[in-house]
């Protein structure tokens, strides 16, 4: 019996699976994938419910094969995903770097593992932040969301297509192995309570369309194939017909367009949670599985009467740095707990700009941050503002 | 054109098909490619398919420039990545045609896996390569279908490595129309790429193409018309032999001629007859025949 697009109710499943129904949720119809642990769930959900939706789902030689794949499906009109994990992220980093050049809508789950190389593949680590920001050469802006539970990590899909129809790009779910494979309660809503973006399609007729002359937003209106518009996608410097240009100054103005539709949005892309912040001296910023970590952390220092709070970064990308820097002027430190020696921390302390101390709770991966150690350091860096 | 119209000049039978506008190429004087891509466009209108549901997607090189300058639809990807773009496009978009362009090193170097799956999944894509034996746009290095003892400036002292027999691995994969001509053999040539691009399937259609300016210089054929006598002198039809039996052995002939042509279902025909579970269980599979016409092919 095939079951419907959006599998509206309550469910107990895991957070690769709440992924590909949020993508199902969010209209997506063509997956293509490589298997890979702890990402393989979301391709093996993905392989039978695409069919019962008339979607398309296909395993392909690669990640280089699965990235190229999405790109054409995309372009072919379709909402499409790919999902991986570090080596296979790293496998398509050049193609999400087309994905970028050629502003082409879709969302690639990385559902992160302890690195470098194949490091530790059934275990958790959030070590590939810098490389979705940076990974992919030359200069651009990304997306990146980082969902800390399965429910998010359907809901975050579901957003992830919708910032990718309206920026058009690729968007980044930056998951990781603990929010991937662990189960919990999944409120999928009812069809009509789910926002659905489409991307904007060129009105005016073929001869006068420019497929790269940024409407309202900076973005334009995109013809896939098929449209009558002919157009000419290239990873090529192009200008606005989309037609290669080999100069700087058609070189400024594309990496400046795709640069300035996700900067000069940046506020309306940026979503956080606060917890405990009203009255906090201490802050923890935390994103992904961290954040459970920080939250208990959080709960236990309010415990013993210290006023610490949370913020829970939803989006990573572009890194929500008004908010840190008004934060940086209204608490006595800020912690950061992440799965890596030290990633987004860098960030932080860029915003903080030295109006506070920022302090790093860190392992390089294979089990979650300890709430006893963010606890410690809220403990720590209170005294030492003292 | 440079801004430069002292002259009427009469239209092209083929100018509704090209980017007017981004002319003068970047090709050489005496490359092949140009006389493959007036072939395509000329198979392309002789389909009588509608030109918007006709797409263009090439990888990196100098073939792949041809997608820049086809008024289609038309996708210049990353270097080796042409396949699996245009395996998404098509299946986005099954009633569309999608043709690949791309050059030898392009197609079975960087992008050979993608390649051979392709052929196996027998996904409806027309492939047309232009092989000019050396990488041509970085200057002529060796390439996976370079000559053993050929010389190209990665391998002055002459190719140590054995070259593929492009079509006979086109046919090992499972490829269902398997073509090579020169760019000599054009109304050949273009006939093959109307098959080609009419097959429901893979098709598969080699084009020697001479490079002068990167590889004939290195190699004693350094005029233009050298390469291309060469080819005209050596070349042999021999339609329908085994492709394994159509070795390029550039010191006797050179086989070209359409050796492949069978049906097989595409991966479309059976992604769909699967998920209707209409093929019974494994191993004990009922074998559908490919059904005949085009329509949602993939």
């Amino acid at each position: 019996m095939a079951r419907e697009a959006v599998m509206s109710g309550t469910y107990f499943m895991n957070g690769d699976e709440a992924c590909s129904e949020g993508a199902l949720a969010a209209g997506c119809r063509f997956f293509a994938g490589y298997p890979i642990t702890p990402a393989t769930e979301i391709a093996e959900r993905m392989s039978s419910r695409l069919p019962e939706v008339g979607g398309i789902y296909i395993q392909m030689e690669d990640e280089m094969a699965s990235m190229a794949a999405i790109l054409g499906a995309s372009w072919g009109g379709v909402k499409a995903m790919t999902s991986t994990s570090g080596p296979g992220f790293s496998l398509m980093m050049e193609n999400i770097g087309l994905g970028l050049c050629t502003e082409t809508p879709c969302v690639v789950v990385n559902v992160q593992r302890a690195g470098p190389s194949t490091g530790l593949p059934t275990l958790v680590a959030q070590g590939d932040m810098m490389q979705a920001r940076w990974g992919s050469h030359g200069h651009y802006e990304i997306i990146a969301l980082c969902p800390s539970s399965p429910q998010e990590m359907f809901d975050f899909t579901v957003r992830a297509f919708n910032l990718s129809e309206t920026y058009r790009l690729p968007v980044l779910v930056m998951a990781d192995e603990v929010v991937g494979h662990m189960n919990e309660r999944v409120v999928i809503p009812a069809e009509d309570k789910i926002e659905r973006i489409e991307r904007t399609r060129p009105t005016s007729p073929p001869e006068k369309y420019l497929p790269y002359h940024p409407g309202p937003g900076g973005v334009a209106p995109m013809a896939c194939f098929g449209d009558g518009h002919r157009v000419h996608v290239t990873g090529l410097t192009h200008d606005e017909r989309g037609y290669p240009v080999m100069d700087a100054a058609t070189q400024e103005q594309m990496v400046g367009r795709i640069t300035q539709k996700v900067s000069q949005n940046a506020g309306k892309i940026a979503s956080c949670e606060m917890a405990d912040m009203d009255d906090a001296e201490v802050a923890v910023v935390a994103y992904g599985i961290s954040a459970r970590s920080a939250r208990r952390a959080v709960c236990d220092a309010r415990d013993q009467g210290i006023k610490a709070g949370l913020v829970k970064l939803n989006t990573v990308w572009p890194f929500p740095e008004d908010l840190i820097r008004d934060l940086a002027g209204n608490v006595r430190a800020m912690i950061m707990p992440e799965i890596n020696l030290g990633q987004m921390v860098l960030e932080l302390e860029r915003c903080a700009a030295g109006k506070c101390p920022v302090r790093l709770v860190a392992h390089a991966g294979g089990s979650i941050i300890r709430p006893a150690a963010v606890l410690e350091a809220i403990e720590a860096a209170l005294k030492e503002a003292r | 054109m440079s801004g430069k119209k002292t002259k009427n000049i009469p239209p092209h039978p083929q100018d509704g098909l090209l980017r007017t506008d981004r002319i003068p190429h970047i090709w050489c004087s005496g490359c092949g490619i140009g006389t493959v891509f007036s072939s395509v466009i000329a198979a392309i209108q002789k389909t009588g398919l509608p030109l918007d549901d006709v797409a263009m997607v090439s990888g990196i090189g100098c073939t792949g420039r041809m997608a820049g300058y086809i008024k289609l639809d038309s996708y210049h990807t990353t270097h080796g990545r042409a396949i699996p773009f245009a395996t998404g496009l098509k299946l986005a978009r099954p009633q569309g045609t999608v043709i690949v362009a791309s050059g030898d090193g392009d197609l079975l170097a960087i992008g050979g896996n993608h390649f051979i799956h392709a052929a196996r999944r027998n996904l409806d894509l027309t492939v047309i390569c232009v092989n000019n034996l050396n990488y041509g746009m970085t200057g002529g290095q060796n390439a996976p279908s370079t000559p053993f003892g050929a010389k190209t400036t990665t391998t002055a002292l002459g190719n140590p490595e054995e070259p593929f027999n492009f079509c006979d691995l086109a046919a090992a994969c499972g490829s269902v129309f398997v073509a090579r001509w020169t760019s000599l053999h054009i109304r050949r040539l273009v006939d093959s790429i109307v098959k080609g691009t009419k097959k429901r399937g893979f098709s598969f259609i080699e084009v020697l193409a001479p490079c002068p300016t990167s590889f004939g210089r290195r190699n004693k054929m350094r005029n233009p018309l050298d390469m291309v006598r060469f080819y005209h002198e050596r070349s042999v039809i021999r339609n329908n032999i085994n492709p394994r039996e159509a070795v390029l052995d550039f010191s006797k002939n050179i086989v070209v001629g359409e050796f492949v042509d069978i049906e097989r279902p595409t991966w479309l025909d059976n992604y769909q007859l699967i998920n209707r579970r209409e093929l019974g269980e494994w191993p004990d599979l009922y074998q559908k025949a490919a059904p005949p016409g085009r329509k949602a092919a993939g």
